[in-house]
């Protein structure tokens, strides 16, 4: 039961991986990778770790990918096209980096670790990652890596706002709505009907509507 | 049995091209390797490193999509090879 559950879950964690890397669009690759982690989760779940996964459904699958696909309705999902023209030399220099990369952690696994691949692990506590197990831990011997990661989470969050505001600095070019045109003169506006406009012909520069001044 | 999930993780580790969603793939590539380790020494300190480790992730993303919305604001291309202002 624990082999069968175990190979559909990595092999869909796989999946998911190789779906965020090859779609295109990112909405879709924001949903290959909330799959991802699903299956993450459930392979956690499979090594005893009942809170990382938890935590992985909530805060990973939940609210990050929550955030990501705001974002990417924000900025517009066709405006973000995979590149395809980062040049041949790119192309082929990245999957020679990957490949290198992934012989060496195969290398790595090999000679570290394979000798507990046909047992059932160390020994465990019943105990073993349950929540309590962990916040025990995390309030005694990893109190102050807790502390600074809270730290770290309350900085990442004001610099996110500080990031993204509006500057008072800088003109905030919103699209041009139709009220942003300038109109031919006599053709009926609510400006020339409370009289903010010049006499003809000087120009069209007076038909700026009345909100770029800050009031309706 | 335990150890080809860490292979398996280590799969996950293609090179990014939709790169912020990429670092997330090599974070938790690197997470699961954590917890299989952990599971397989029965120490529990694995999976608080794993904690610790979504808890960069979240900022990272945070700081990340802040300057994406940033940019998109002052619009900017939203492409990394466009984005030279930093290059001196």
């Amino acid at each position: 039961m624990a082999e069968v559950l175990f190979f559909i879950a990595g092999t869909g964690a796989i999946a998911g991986a190789i779906g965020v890397v090859r779609v295109s669009n990112p909405f879709y690759s924001v949903l290959a990778l909330v799959s991802h982690l699903l299956s993450l989760a459930a392979l956690f779940l499979l090594l005893r770790a009942q809170f990382v996964a938890a935590a992985q459904v909530i805060v990973y699958a939940g609210a990050v990918m929550v955030l990501y696909v705001f974002v990417v309705a924000y900025v517009g999902g066709s405006q973000m096209p995979m590149r395809p023209a980062g040049g041949p030399v790119m192309n082929v220099g990245a999957i020679v980096f990957a490949t290198a990369l992934f012989v060496e952690l195969v290398i790595a696994f090999l000679g570290s670790s394979l000798q507990a691949i046909d047992t059932d692990g160390a020994q465990y506590d019943a105990a073993f990652g349950t929540p309590g197990q962990i916040g025990e831990l995390l309030l005694t011997k990893f109190l102050l890596p807790f502390e600074v990661a809270s730290f770290l989470l309350l900085i990442a969050a004001v610099g996110a706002v500080v990031l993204a505001r509006r500057r008072g600095g800088i003109v905030d070019q919103a699209p041009a709505t139709p009220l942003d045109r300038p109109r031919p003169l006599g053709t009926g506006t609510m400006a020339e009907a409370v009289g903010v406009l010049l006499p003809e012909g000087s120009g069209l520069k007076e038909d700026k509507p009345e909100r770029e001044k800050g009031g309706w | 049995m335990v150890f080809s999930i860490g292979a398996g993780g280590v799969l996950t580790r293609r090179n990014p091209l939709v790169i912020l969603l990429c670092l997330e793939l090599m974070l938790n590539a690197a997470n699961l390797a954590l917890i299989a380790f952990s599971r397989m020494w029965g120490n529990s300190d694995g999976q608080i490193f794993a904690i610790v480790v979504m808890v960069v992730a979240a900022c990272e993303v945070c700081i990340g999509l802040g300057v994406v919305v940033a940019m998109y604001r002052r619009r900017l291309p939203v492409d990394v090879d466009e984005m030279t202002e930093l290059s001196g």
